[in-house]
């Protein structure tokens, strides 16, 4: 083996081949729809899943003597996402005519922007799961257009075309090859989703194909030069990033074991298998031939205009995460509670509504989430209101009920729905505080069993067994804590164990 | 006043009045130009003729005038270039690609004029996509210029592209017509048809529904008998179109009312580089006369100098083709105008419904545009022929402090024979060196008839404004027609008998 990595973190992010540790270097390429209701250059409609050709106008057919006309609200999208990225907001910026030849680009060219896009650069944190942050830049993020869709399984001697999609808007935005592995890519992929989700510039779907990457894999002795890269096109999720980045990485870590080199070429991800196909080399690569569309003037933006949506922008993800964690909350606990804005908010209410934050989260993270994860639910579509978790959090907190009644109060809750207050009253579950009971319960059990009151002298580990029965009898209603003072007492036990 | 006993000798202002002063119907007027223009089939100005459609507007504007709902140009028959989508009625662009194409949609410019009263007669025959000096690029067969040379039966061209707007005047087969001018295209078939033809500054008029030729370059204007009759028509076509992003925020004033005054005090620049080498000397002799004119009518000349003239039409043969390159790869077979049968693949669609439906002009200037947009040479072609395009704006700026207008022959020669240049693209364009100026700075130019050559053939000079300021052009332009008192007419040989 080679010198050692500088630390243990570092090396987690080599793959080993023969020859010794490679590094992967990453960058992606993602398209983002506009979350709008009109087109980029066109007023008509993007909803999903119409049927084929019912949201096209003359423009996006391509139609002879048709002009684009920009989207002033795709444009603000586009700007508030840049803010949202951080980044440098380009007052002048021009479109670019993207000339190739396709039945499903009507106009045989793609409207662009090339050389002067609206957003340049920015940046985005992601948080690992070992508490790691990780800086990745953003090249720039630009406007274009969608293409349609061709349908070649509809006829077997002809391929359909559906326009639908034709001239919707996008942003594609480019990071910096700051990635160093499949987590990271995917962590990276899923700030990016979470920032324009909250901004609202995109709904970050990736199954209806709102959100798509393209993917920049090469790979590198540490500390030397970057190597050749390969682009994967159109990875449509997560998962697909992360084995996409995998698969190429060891691909080419084998070819340059093997002796032989990198050839820069466009690639496809197939799913199915699992792979990366060769789709075009650089020599087969289009000649675009760019130049800007003489049929819109430059895009000039107002400063005054920018400075407007940057105020109007909400809390983002990283400094809500922030002041999670200045209120109490872990890094972690915090961070899984701003990954959607849904349950940030969520979270939030519940606070609101008088639960303590660091229980609230505690709460959610161990109880909640996972009975919504099991029943394929989120904090919007779940049963329980954030006032109904809060006032769970809040009557422990309390002392009314045990933490273990509070897992039977919220299932009482998400069945059947109600006040939790009403519920722990009606059904009598407020825990026992009144010492005389519990004594009363004790001395009956310590009386019934004099060979465990042994066993516990000589091990007072075992006392569990004792509170386990005074729950029994009482119906689980007991307050542990005071239980747990009046054995310790009755047993003459001084010391936890 | 006296009225021509003719209705198709009226004017379009004398027409205009007489209409009102209920002299005449627009149904007798109109049934008039439908014969003429039946009865001049031979002249091949018109690729559809639209006779039914002319006399139901006819009928609608008769019943308007009785209402006294009267537009500007009430039950005026016109034609329109093929260039305009007219909403229901064939629109060609002059090529076979487009094949039976009927748009859905009527172009701003029409819209316009139709919504002040005009009347369709039908749509004229042009160069291929525009593309042209001669109209001999026209799939439906070259027009042939109502003028012959003194004691000649040999058919000349009317010029182009819009040769059959202008033979149509020149012919008195309408009362006036659109054209479009990217290079010269109205201008320069005005001056060889003795005709009036107005290029305005670039986003006076909508391009909105008018097929895309070179869309920085593109601009319609008025084809009339008199320069009253265009500024008339001017008024109706100008407007801003929110469908345009390159139009222009302007009013549009009274054009007509503007030309009254004179052009006593005002400064007529002479550009010394529109002197050129091998020009008939018939050219010089008038451009000299049409300053004494001025002069005479109390208008200052100064020398100017445009030195960068020299550069345009090379630079013109770059920036025309490349947009003209990228603005035809939507005639693709797919969806509308000419597909090739028995196709196999997607590859052969394009290549052969390409190469069947665009002529060799077309071809050629699509293979130019394509080669100067090229990776590698975008910078020595495209970025330099915008630079040179700068210069040349420059130029006029400068020249414009010293004067207000400038005056320029309009063509280097009169109309030539059918088939005397089209195997030599260069001395083709030659025809548009004085025109192609104007369009690449955007400036308003006008062409109007100001003598005929010893053979009897018309020749005109051109006006050319500062941008936006169409209403000195104009008057300066009546000012050199009623100094020129250009009488003449064709003899009518055609009409059929």
């Amino acid at each position: 083996m080679s010198a050692a990595p500088e630390s243990p973190k570092e090396r987690s992010k080599l793959i080993n081949g023969q020859t010794g540790p490679w590094e992967i270097v990453i960058g992606l390429e993602v398209h983002a729809q506009v979350l709008s209701k009109a087109k980029l250059f066109s007023g008509a409609s993007t909803a999903f899943g119409a049927e084929p050709n019912s949201q096209v106008s003359f423009v996006d057919a391509g139609m002879p003597g048709m002009l684009p006309v920009i989207n002033r609200y795709c444009v603000e999208q586009a700007v508030r996402t840049g803010l949202g990225l951080k980044a440098q907001i380009n007052l002048t910026s021009v479109f670019d005519r993207k000339n190739y030849f396709y039945p499903d680009l009507p106009s045989g060219y793609q409207i662009s922007q090339y050389k002067n896009p609206v957003v340049g650069e920015g940046e985005v944190f992601i948080d690992l799961p070992d508490g790691e942050t990780v800086r990745v830049g953003i090249e720039r993020l630009h406007l274009e257009q969608d293409a349609g869709k061709s349908l070649h399984d509809q006829h077997p001697d002809y391929s359909y075309v559906d326009l639908n999609r034709s001239g919707v808007a996008l942003m594609e935005i480019v990071t910096k090859p700051d990635m160093r592995s499949s987590e990271e890519a995917a962590a990276f992929l899923r700030k990016l989703r979470a920032i324009v989700r909250y901004l609202g510039t995109c709904d970050g779907n990736m199954d209806e194909g709102s959100m798509r990457a393209d993917v920049n894999v090469s790979v590198r002795k540490p500390g030397a030069p970057l190597g050749t890269r390969c682009e994967v096109k159109n990875v449509n999720s997560m998962r697909f990033v992360a084995q996409a980045v995998e698969f190429e990485a060891r691909r080419q870590v084998d070819i340059l074991e093997s002796g032989g080199s990198i050839k820069q070429e466009t690639r496809l991800y197939d799913n199915r298998a699992g792979e990366t196909r060769s789709m075009r080399s650089k020599e087969e690569a289009h000649d675009y031939r760019y130049f800007p569309d003489p049929d819109l003037l430059p895009l000039v933006l107002e400063d005054a205009w920018v400075k407007e949506i940057a105020k109007s922008l909400p809390e983002l993800p990283d400094e809500k995460k922030a002041r999670f964690m200045k209120a109490g909350l872990s890094a972690y606990d915090a961070a899984v509670l701003v990954s959607e804005r849904e349950t940030a908010d969520y979270f939030e209410a519940m606070v609101r509504d008088g639960a303590d934050a660091k229980q609230a989260a505690n709460w959610l993270n161990n109880e909640y989430f996972g009975r919504l994860n099991k029943a394929g639910l989120t904090v919007s579509t779940g049963p329980v209101s954030a006032t109904a978790n809060s006032a769970i959090v809040q009557v422990v907190a309390a002392n009314v009920i045990s933490g273990k009644i509070a897992k039977d109060l919220l299932d009482i809750v998400w069945t059947e729905g109600g006040d939790p207050r009403a519920i722990v009253e009606s059904r009598g579950l407020r825990q026992v505080t009144d010492t005389g009971a519990i004594e009363k319960a004790v001395d009956e059990i310590i009386a019934a069993n004099p060979d465990k009151v042994a066993e516990v002298k000589a091990k007072p580990k075992l006392a569990g067994w004792f509170v386990g029965q005074v729950m029994k009898v009482t119906g689980g209603k007991a307050n542990p804590q005071v239980v747990n003072a009046i054995l310790k007492e009755r047993l003459g036990i001084t010391e936890e164990g | 006043m006296t009225l021509p006993s003719t209705p198709t000798d009226f004017t379009l202002a004398e027409a205009r009045d007489a209409v009102r002063a209920k002299k005449i119907s627009s149904t007798e007027l109109t049934k008039a130009f439908v014969a003429a223009v039946e009865s001049a089939r031979s002249l091949n100005a018109f690729v559809t003729e639209t006779p039914e459609r002319a006399m139901a507007m006819a009928k609608a504007s008769d019943a308007r005038l009785v209402k006294g709902e009267a537009g500007a140009l009430e039950g005026l028959p016109i034609a329109i270039k093929d260039l305009f989508c007219t909403k229901g009625v064939r629109t060609t662009a002059g090529s076979n690609i487009l094949g039976n194409f009927v748009p859905p949609y009527e172009s701003t410019v029409t819209q316009n004029l139709w919504n002040d009263g005009a009347v369709l007669l039908g749509k004229t025959n042009m160069d291929e996509f525009a593309m042209g000096s001669s109209n001999e690029t026209s799939y439906f067969k070259p027009v042939l210029n109502p003028w012959r040379a003194r004691n000649s039966n040999e058919g000349l061209v009317p010029g182009g592209s819009s040769g059959g707007s202008a033979a149509s005047v020149a012919a008195n087969l309408c009362l006036g017509a659109t054209g479009t001018d990217t290079g010269g295209s109205i201008r320069q078939p005005a001056a060889v048809t003795g005709t009036v033809g107005l290029k305005p500054t670039y986003g006076r008029c909508s391009r909105w529904g008018i097929v895309a030729f070179a869309s920085s370059l593109d601009q319609a204007g008025p084809m009339a008998r008199t320069v009253r009759d265009a500024a008339i028509l001017l008024k109706s076509m100008a407007s801003v179109d929110p469908k345009d992003s390159t139009s222009v925020d302007v009013p549009v004033p009274d054009y007509e009312a503007m030309l009254a005054g004179g052009v006593k005090g005002l400064r007529v620049g002479i550009p010394k580089e529109y002197r050129i080498d091998g020009a008939p000397p018939e050219i010089d002799a008038l451009w000299s006369k049409g300053g004494e004119w001025l002069k005479a009518q109390g208008a200052e000349l100064v020398d100017v100098s445009l030195p960068h003239t020299k550069y345009a039409l090379p630079a013109y043969y770059i920036v025309a083709p490349a947009e003209a390159s990228s603005n035809l790869a939507r005639y693709d077979g797919v969806r509308f105008g000419h597909r090739a049968a028995g196709i196999h693949d997607v590859l052969e669609l394009y290549e052969k419904s390409r190469a069947e439906g665009f002529g060799a002009e077309v071809r050629r200037r699509i293979l130019i545009g394509t080669y100067v947009l090229s990776a590698g040479y975008y910078d020595a072609y495209y970025s330099r022929a915008q630079k040179v395009r700068a210069l040349i704006l420059r130029d006029f700026t400068e020249a414009f402090k010293k004067c207000d207008v400038l005056l320029t022959p309009a063509t280097p020669g009169p109309a030539f024979a059918i088939g005397a240049k089209t195997s030599d693209p260069v001395s083709m364009y030659l025809n548009d060196v004085f025109t192609v100026t104007v369009n690449l700075a955007g400036l308003p130019g006008l062409a109007v008839p100001a003598g005929l050559t010893r053979d009897g053939l018309p020749l005109g000079l051109q006006v050319i404004g500062k941008a936006f300021d169409e209403a000195t052009v104009l008057r300066v332009g009546q000012s050199i027609e009623t100094a020129a008192n250009f009488a003449a007419k064709p003899a009518t040989w055609w009409r059929a008998a």
